[in-house]
């Protein structure tokens, strides 16, 4: 099954690169129970697991579309035109030295700055659905942490991966959720012992590289009790004349006291289908917050969702997401209070630009029996132009006494006199309209760690350079 | 060559004309002053000037240093060393004022050069300084929730970090106290000198006690329709505009 693609002709612009790749595995064109066991075969499941993805095969054929409340653009992907596997067949490296070149251009490409390549010793890098690229940093490594594909989690450590995995986020949770159960792979499985407190932020980079290639990748993560961990991801994809699909699942779970930290900054190709469930667990006193920056992408639906299951549990969301033309961010968050004392907080800041449209759709869960749980939303609109669009879909249920919740909601528009105003000072047009959304998204940014904020940073500089003029 | 020259100039937002035949020249080393009623058409000159998109020029040139700025879009002409320092600036929530100067400050950098922070910031605080400015407002957010004494200081402040070759001071008195007045006034006299000109538009002559111009210019209905020396303002202060405001709609440059 080897299968030579053909040299692709692209624009080389930023993050709309690629190089002309081999693959070693091709599941091919759409999605059968053949197409399962293909997957199962190369990827020598264990019975458990072609089972459940099998299971998750039925349970995505019965599921319908969500076109009911979402977006009937999602009519467009055609299931049977889509690769549910592909491989370069290269096995997880560990040295840098280790890296091919190519991949190593694509960092380079990417613009990820020396001291962040630095810190790609320490990074899963996801390079179509294998990892071609691992090395735990040594410390990680000593402090008892497990960090790898999640392939090599379900072998290696099956009494710990077979415990959470499908737990926080039910196969049968969405149609995506479903899909990506019956084919995912690639993505993380980390376990941090009890007490253990990772101060490196464990980072992955990946990427779309193949035509219409779906890209389903899984990841679990593990905190046990009283430890803590930060997690970074970010992608961006080449360009292609087709959609491409991506529909991750990423579980979370915060044992006793634990805290998890999930950065997400993304920049998908414009005709990309960014589907992604994303939940975790928090038990008693731990804490589970989501930093979610969507960019790029055709459309993306993504409501990251903590359920608090213990007394005191905390969860939190802070997102930011860029609508450019043509573009749809239906984005929000998803918070289940299931224990007393429990807090949640969402912060949502959007900017639509062009005919650009953000929409935010959030869930909160209090019920009645529960005594002083908190909510805090707020969600910010801006605008940067008249055919800019944004909607807000908050879903509230608030039950019983004693428990309290806050809303905000605000759009504002980029106004011309702003801009005059910054152009006067000698700033281009693309410049003003940047240092504005900077300026709007500031005070979420400030909480990101240092190279994540310049990253985005620069991709709001990309977006609107792009979009004026 | 070396001054701001306005030539016959026409503009009009909408089907109005606002300034209907203006000449008037500013040369480097000079502080002139803008004087008129409301609605007299002061403050869409500062626009112009400026390259604001609302308002169409009808007809006639603006040169500065004998280059027709008339084409460059709003950064250009700011990058060429035209100031403009706003009667209403506007706010821009979440962008300190340390960063925004930073960025005005690198775009006129050569491309590939990059800002010289320590240096940048020893001129900032020398100019928060001489504007008795504290430290603090470095960090807060441009005219965000700011009185608009703070407004008008960080205008000046702007002007002085960015050491333009013209300055148009768009009614900066208004909205001062007199303390105030003094602190502004004071920026704008220590940037006094051979190489900039400055253009003070205003209503009152309070300003003029305070930073005092070489020549006065009267401004009713879209016209110079005097010009003199710093004591036409105590004139105009003591008998005001009336006797103008006729002769203009008569359509002829009165003569006091």
């Amino acid at each position: 099954m080897v299968k030579e693609a053909s040299p692709l002709e692209i624009e080389r612009n930023v993050g709309n690169f690629a190089y002309p790749e081999t693959h070693t595995h091709d599941a091919g064109v759409g999605l059968t129970e053949k197409t399962i066991h293909y997957i199962s075969d190369i990827k020598d499941d264990p019975d458990w697991v072609r089972e459940f993805r099998l299971n998750a095969y039925k349970t995505f054929l019965s599921k319908p579309m969500p076109t009911h409340w979402a977006s009937k653009d999602l009519e467009a992907i055609v299931f049977d035109n889509i690769r549910y596997y592909l491989s370069g067949g290269v096995q997880p490296k560990r040295n840098w030295e280790d890296v091919p070149d190519d991949v190593k251009r694509t960092f380079e490409r990417l613009g990820i700055p020396e001291q962040e390549r630095k810190f790609l010793a320490g990074v899963e890098a996801q390079f179509d659905s294998e990892a071609v690229y691992s090395n735990i940093k040594k410390a990680v490594g000593e402090q008892g942490v497990i960090f790898v594909g999640s392939r090599e989690g379900l072998k290696d450590h099956p009494e710990i991966f077979r415990k959470w995995f499908g737990k926080v986020i039910p196969t049968g949770d969405n149609k995506f959720s479903a899909l990506n159960s019956a084919v995912f792979s690639g993505g993380s499985f980390i376990y941090v012992p009890p007490g253990v407190k990772v101060k490196h932020p464990l980072q992955a980079y990946f990427r779309i590289n193949a035509e219409n290639f779906g890209q389903f990748e899984r990841t679990l993560i593990i905190c046990d009790e009283g430890s803590e961990l930060t997690y970074m991801e970010g992608c961006t994809a080449p360009k292609f004349n087709t959609a491409t699909l991506h529909s991750a699942v990423v579980e979370l779970v915060a044992l006793k006291g634990a805290k998890i930290q999930y950065i997400t900054v993304q920049n998908w190709s414009s005709n990309v289908f960014n589907l992604v469930t994303k939940r975790g667990l928090a038990h008693e006193d731990a804490e589970v917050k989501w930093i979610d920056c969507n960019i790029g992408s055709r459309l993306t639906m993504k409501y990251p969702g903590v359920i608090m299951k213990g007394r005191r549990a905390r969860g939190e969301v802070l997102s930011i997401a860029l609508a450019g033309d043509g573009q749809h961010q239906d984005t929000g968050a998803k918070m289940v209070h299931a224990a007393d004392e429990t807090t949640s907080n969402i912060i949502s800041k959007s900017i639509s630009i062009g005919e650009g449209r953000a929409t935010y759709r959030g869930l909160v869960q209090i019920p009645k029996h529960l005594k002083n749980c908190k909510n805090n939303t707020e969600c910010d609109a801006l605008l940067i132009n008249s055919t800019s669009r944004t909607d807000t879909y908050p879903a509230i249920t608030v039950r019983g006494t004693g428990n309290s919740v806050q809303h905000e909601a605000s759009v504002s528009q980029v106004s011309a006199e702003q801009i005059f105003y910054m152009q006067q000072r000698g700033l281009t047009e693309a410049q003003a309209m940047s240092l504005s959304v900077n300026g709007f998204v500031n005070d979420l940014v400030r909480q990101f760690p240092m190279e994540y904020s310049v990253e985005l940073k620069r991709l709001i500089e990309l977006e609107m350079e792009g979009s004026v003029g | 060559m070396n001054q701001l020259s306005i030539r016959n100039l026409h503009v009009s937002i909408g089907e109005q004309e606002i300034i209907r035949g203006l000449t008037l020249s500013i040369p480097k080393g000079e502080v002139h002053a803008i004087m008129g009623p409301n609605g007299s058409g002061k403050s869409t000159l500062a626009k112009v000037l400026a390259g604001h998109p609302d308002y169409k020029v009808i007809s006639g040139e603006i040169e500065m240093d004998g280059q027709n700025i008339m084409e460059l879009e709003p950064d250009e002409r700011s990058r060429q060393g035209l100031f403009l320092a706003f009667q209403y600036p506007s706010e821009i929530p979440g962008v300190s004022i340390a960063n925004f100067l930073r960025a005005a400050v690198q775009a006129r950098l050569p491309e590939g050069e990059e800002l010289e922070a320590t240096e940048y910031y020893a001129k900032l605080y020398e100019k928060m300084d001489l504007l008795e400015m504290d430290r603090s407002f470095t960090s807060r957010s441009v005219n965000e929730g700011f009185s608009g004494g703070e407004k008008k200081r960080n205008e000046i402040l702007q002007l002085a970090m960015l050491q333009p070759k013209y300055a148009v001071l768009d009614e900066t008195d208004s909205g001062l106290d007199i303390d105030a007045l003094k602190v502004v006034s004071n920026g704008v006299n220590a940037m006094r000198g051979p190489n900039i000109g400055i253009l003070v538009i205003t209503h009152y002559q309070r300003l003029l006690d305070y930073i005092v111009p070489d020549y006065v210019h009267v401004m009713v209905q879209g016209r110079i329709v005097r010009s003199g020396g710093k004591e036409l303002a105590l004139e105009l202060e003591e008998k005001g505009y009336e006797g103008y405001e006729v002769d203009a709609e008569l359509g002829e440059p009165a003569r006091a």
